[in-house]
């Protein structure tokens, strides 16, 4: 019988193996912690750029890339193996597939992580946005993600419940997109150790490197965050999704109309204009799955709206749910060319991927590993949930005070330097446009400090719910029926 | 613009592999009863499986 290869429990019947689960959830609120102060440095250095101290490996051209990698690959990948990993198990009642490669998909992750912060700061890298990491690196990630594709797709193989759950599909799709892009767009020649050329060149280089950076932003910010969704807004909420067929509608229009979004990110480029035609209408398409899977996750609270006064992981999920809303709705309207060229260069950008990477992914992260870190440590809630409460608040203070400067700030810039005179001069000199930012700047720190403050609220909370708590294995309740009815 | 003789091919047999993936999910009933599975991660304990599940 399958049971035997699960691990059993104090003569309890079988027990999902969680152990993955539990490291890779405590390394997200570490990995958080940095991410999101390296974030608030270099967001003061924009402020007050004699915080570069000279020092080479303290410049922001150095450290920005490590911002964006720890808190998208280092905080919310660990925050997707922990919650795939968990997902995965419980929804096909079965023990995780090769829990050894589990762990090792673990530690092969930290030891990129850290090998992303050394190398980064030390200047080296391979110059392309959220592929920075140099050849030796791209390949132990390759070796850790097709680990994970492993176990993943494992476990779904040797699952209990025939009907594959739509968090699966979302988590697959992630997996396998990642996959795909991560390879393609990671194809260089190395000429040493730590310095490698890209295998395309020029413009080829930027259509491949934006069909990258889109698709990440579609399949690792967004598909996976949605299977995230898709499992723990139905459980924080103790109600089935509000209509699980739009879901699976959700799924399929989502992956079948991301691939081509790309060259929006390359409108008025040497890209021919036809391509940029179409990544802005695929752009436009978008808005309607998205917009279907964001009112399928809010509508599922529909006749129980009192839980989100008395739930505060509730509020952190579903408010989740409408910056993703918010942030789907003005990502198409950027990609319009006539808007793109006033958006384009300018801090809208900062401020468009900021509501979607505080408010989406950050808040339903948080409201995840909210619901993940008591259930792994043997306890029914976190230590403190009026400190959940309160880190509600001001991660979303933090997020209004970000996001509207950064609005703000590109509207003006933009308008800045397109102002022409009657003679056909410009009206702004670029530092101009700089020294009227300046107030902008200085509300975003402050933004971003609150949005810190929170998440260091969040680390201590979750260490008392450790402390109070041990590791505890769950028994796997399908199986334990079986097993007792074999007895 | 070479590169897109790799990128448009790919995307198309990108798209007749999802294809196939939906033509799969559609033929093992994966969409039978669609409502019940939304109900079923929230049961403590899941109802007797089906008879025809794998492994059971």
């Amino acid at each position: 019988m399958a049971v035997r290869s699960a691990v059993v429990t104090e003569g309890a019947g079988p027990a999902y193996d969680d152990r993955a689960v539990r490291m890779f959830t405590l390394a997200a609120v570490v990995w958080g912690v940095v991410g999101m102060l390296v974030g608030v440095v270099i967001a003061a250095q924009l402020t007050w750029p004699e915080l570069n101290f000279g020092i080479p490996w303290l410049s922001y051209g150095r450290l920005r890339p490590l911002h964006t990698n720890a808190v998208i690959f280092a905080f919310g990948g660990c925050a997707l193996f922990a919650s795939s990993y968990y997902v995965v198990q419980r929804t096909s009642q079965v023990s995780i597939f090769l829990p050894k490669l589990a762990n090792f998909t673990f530690w092969g992750w930290q030891l990129v992580i850290v090998a992303a912060a050394i190398t980064l700061p030390l200047g080296l890298t391979q110059g392309k946005e959220y592929a920075e990491l140099e050849w030796p690196i791209d390949i132990l990630i390759a070796v850790v993600w097709v680990s994970y594709a492993i176990v993943f797709f494992g476990t779904i193989g040797i699952r209990k419940v025939r009907h594959i759950y739509v968090a699966n599909w979302f988590f697959g799709a992630f997996i396998l997109a990642v996959a795909l892009l991560h390879i393609v767009n990671s194809a260089a020649i190395p000429v040493s150790m730590w310095k490698s050329y890209s295998a395309y060149a020029g413009v080829q280089d930027a259509m491949v490197q934006w069909w990258y950076g889109h698709n990440a932003v579609g399949f690792f910010l967004t598909a996976g965050f949605l299977g995230m969704m898709y499992y723990f807004v139905p459980k924080q909420a103790e109600r089935p999704i509000y209509s699980y067929r739009l879901s699976i509608v959700h799924f399929w229009a989502l992956i079948f109309t991301y691939m081509w979004a790309g060259p929006h990110h390359l409108h008025y480029t040497a890209l021919p204009d036809w391509a940029q035609s179409v990544g802005m209408v695929f752009s436009l398409v978008l808005l309607a799955p998205s917009w279907g899977g964001m009112i399928n996750g809010v509508m599922t609270l529909s006749g129980a709206w009192q839980k989100l006064r008395d739930d505060p992981i509730l509020k952190f999920l579903i408010v989740s749910l409408s910056f993703y809303g918010m942030s789907t709705f003005e990502g198409p309207m950027m990609s319009i060319k006539t808007v793109n060229a006033l958006s384009h260069y300018t801090d809208w950008t900062i401020g468009h991927v900021h509501s979607g990477a505080l408010g989406w992914v950050g808040l339903i992260s948080m409201g995840t590993l909210y619901h993940l870190v008591p259930r792994m440590f043997g306890q029914t809630r976190m230590y403190s949930v009026k400190a959940i409460e309160v880190h509600f608040w001001i991660a979303t203070l933090g997020i209004v005070l970000y996001i509207a400067a950064m609005w703000m700030a590109g509207v003006m810039q933009g308008l800045m330097w397109r102002s022409v005179n009657a003679d056909g001069t410009l009206v702004y000199s670029f530092i101009e446009s700089v020294k009227a930012t300046f107030p902008f700047y200085v509300i975003r720190l402050a933004g971003g400090v609150i949005y810190l403050g929170g998440m260091l609220l969040m680390a201590w909370n979750v260490v008392k719910t450790v402390q109070n708590g041990r590791p505890t294995p769950v028994r796997i309740p399908s199986l334990a029926r079986t097993a007792g009815a074999a007895a | 613009m070479d590169v897109l003789f790799l990128l448009v091919p790919m995307s198309v047999l990108l798209v007749l592999a999802l294809l196939g993936v939906f033509a799969w999910a559609l033929h093992a009933d994966q969409f039978d009863d669609l409502e019940r599975e939304g109900e079923r991660i929230l049961e403590a304990r899941p109802p007797e499986l089906d008879k025809d599940q794998p492994g059971s």
